[in-house]
């Protein structure tokens, strides 16, 4: 369904750069991603297209992609003493390091969808600008703020971007990976581990 | 007084009492709770207060919307740290005698949300608790035993000497400090002269320092 969808929305939106995400799981629910420059455009098409008309954005979620590197061993031919061996070697491919908003979209008045769609940030730390979609799918409001607050996407032309869980004030983002909670460590009835090893010092040790 | 002359004169008509036993059956016969729930534990509460249950056999049908009101708080759910403060607001509210009783697992330690980045470890880490109530959520029944056991409490309150209870002590506080939004956690976690981790038994015989065996 998207290989017809995204020459669609590429004749309908020049300049717009989508990507086939494909889900390699039972489920197949493969994904559009979007480029930020252009994602309003391509949301409105999807909404008022009397084709599609995607009028319903039940989901809106964030991911994190911390910085990754995946070393993979491939096997690689080689001439080794003028002889063609296979020679294993190892590459690193280094991935992530930008967040991501998810929005799933269905159309009420077709009885299609989802269509999901994806939309990366720069990286995770100075460039985490995103358009807001809340000004095509009204529902998409708070879930844009609560990706606002616990991964720190900034949406451009949301109308009321604040946080939504956590308090004003507060300066992390909880959902994050590289998320550090606050070191409350009590006690545990049944200490053990790096719990345990902490126990015995606070406490002195003594049984 | 004596409980056989007390007896004895009951028989002829003639009731006796104490001013203490007349001023505690006073108080606990008549607990107003505040109005207030916090998340699945308070639907367990309204239940408890409704016809099948009533709670109004108690005397504590009256649910107060005002903390000025009331005597009780049932602190009925989770307690996200955004939501903390006010808890103890109110609690601060509330005129002496007051008491809170602490329902499910999540009001006494946070329960399945415990170490959650939102959501505090027992609502005793800011003010006196008198009865807890385990349970995710407490049925009713078990809200009507343990607001039977506050009842037992208060019964048995001595109204002098040195275990008298807080409201008629004036050294005693009645207020306690409402938590900050700290950039990362509320400041403080705790409020260490209500409430300091218990001291839990560890075995270190046959342990080196590391806590190996």
């Amino acid at each position: 369904m998207l290989e017809q969808l995204k020459p669609e929305i590429e004749a309908a939106v020049p300049g717009a750069r989508l990507e086939i995400v494909t889900n390699p799981s039972v489920s197949g629910q493969h994904s559009l991603l979007i480029d930020a420059e252009h994602a309003v455009a391509v949301a409105l098409f999807l909404r008022d297209s009397p084709r599609h008309r995607y009028d319903y954005c039940s989901n809106v979620t964030g991911i994190d992609w911390p910085p990754l590197e995946v070393s993979e061993k491939v096997k690689v031919k080689k001439l080794v003493d003028g002889v063609e061996t296979e020679v294993d070697e190892l590459r690193t491919t280094e991935s992530g390091d930008y967040l991501e908003a998810v929005y799933h979209l269905y159309s009420m008045e077709k009885k299609h969808g989802p269509v999901i769609l994806r939309m990366h940030t720069e990286d995770r730390a100075a460039h985490v600008h995103l358009p807001s979609l809340t000004p095509v799918w009204r529902s998409a409001d708070f879930q844009e703020r609560e990706i606002f607050d616990l991964f720190g996407i900034v949406f451009d032309g949301h109308p009321d971007l604040r946080r939504i869980l956590m308090w004003e004030g507060f300066v992390d983002h909880p959902m994050r990976r590289d998320y550090v909670e606050p070191d409350d460590y009590e006690y545990e009835p049944t200490a053990h581990d790096e719990v345990l090893h902490r126990a015995q010092h606070t406490h002195g040790g003594a049984a | 007084m004596d409980e056989a002359l007390k007896n004895e004169l009951s028989k002829q008509g003639i009731f006796a009492t104490t001013l203490q036993d007349l001023y505690n059956w006073g108080r606990r016969s008549s607990l107003w709770p505040l109005n207030f729930g916090l998340a699945c534990c308070a639907i367990e509460m309204i239940a408890t207060t409704m016809a099948r249950y009533d709670l109004a056999r108690f005397g504590a049908e009256v649910f107060r919307p005002s903390p000025r009101q009331a005597d009780l708080m049932i602190v009925a759910g989770t307690i996200t740290k955004k939501m903390a403060p006010q808890v103890v607001r109110l609690y601060n509210q509330m005129p002496e005698p007051k008491y809170v009783i602490s329902m499910g697992a999540c009001a006494i330690s946070g329960g399945p949300f415990k170490q959650g980045y939102n959501v505090l470890k027992g609502i005793d880490r800011y003010i006196p608790v008198d009865i807890y109530i385990p349970g995710c959520p407490p049925r009713p029944e078990a809200l009507i035993e343990g607001f039977m056991a506050l009842q037992k409490k208060i019964d048995e309150q001595q109204l002098t000497g040195e275990n008298r209870p807080r409201h008629l002590n004036a050294d005693e506080p009645s207020e306690f400090p409402i938590p900050t939004f700290g950039p990362h956690d509320l400041q403080p976690p705790r409020n260490r002269d209500v409430w300091h981790p218990p001291l839990v038994n560890i075995t270190t015989i046959g342990r080196d320092d590391a806590g190996t065996t």
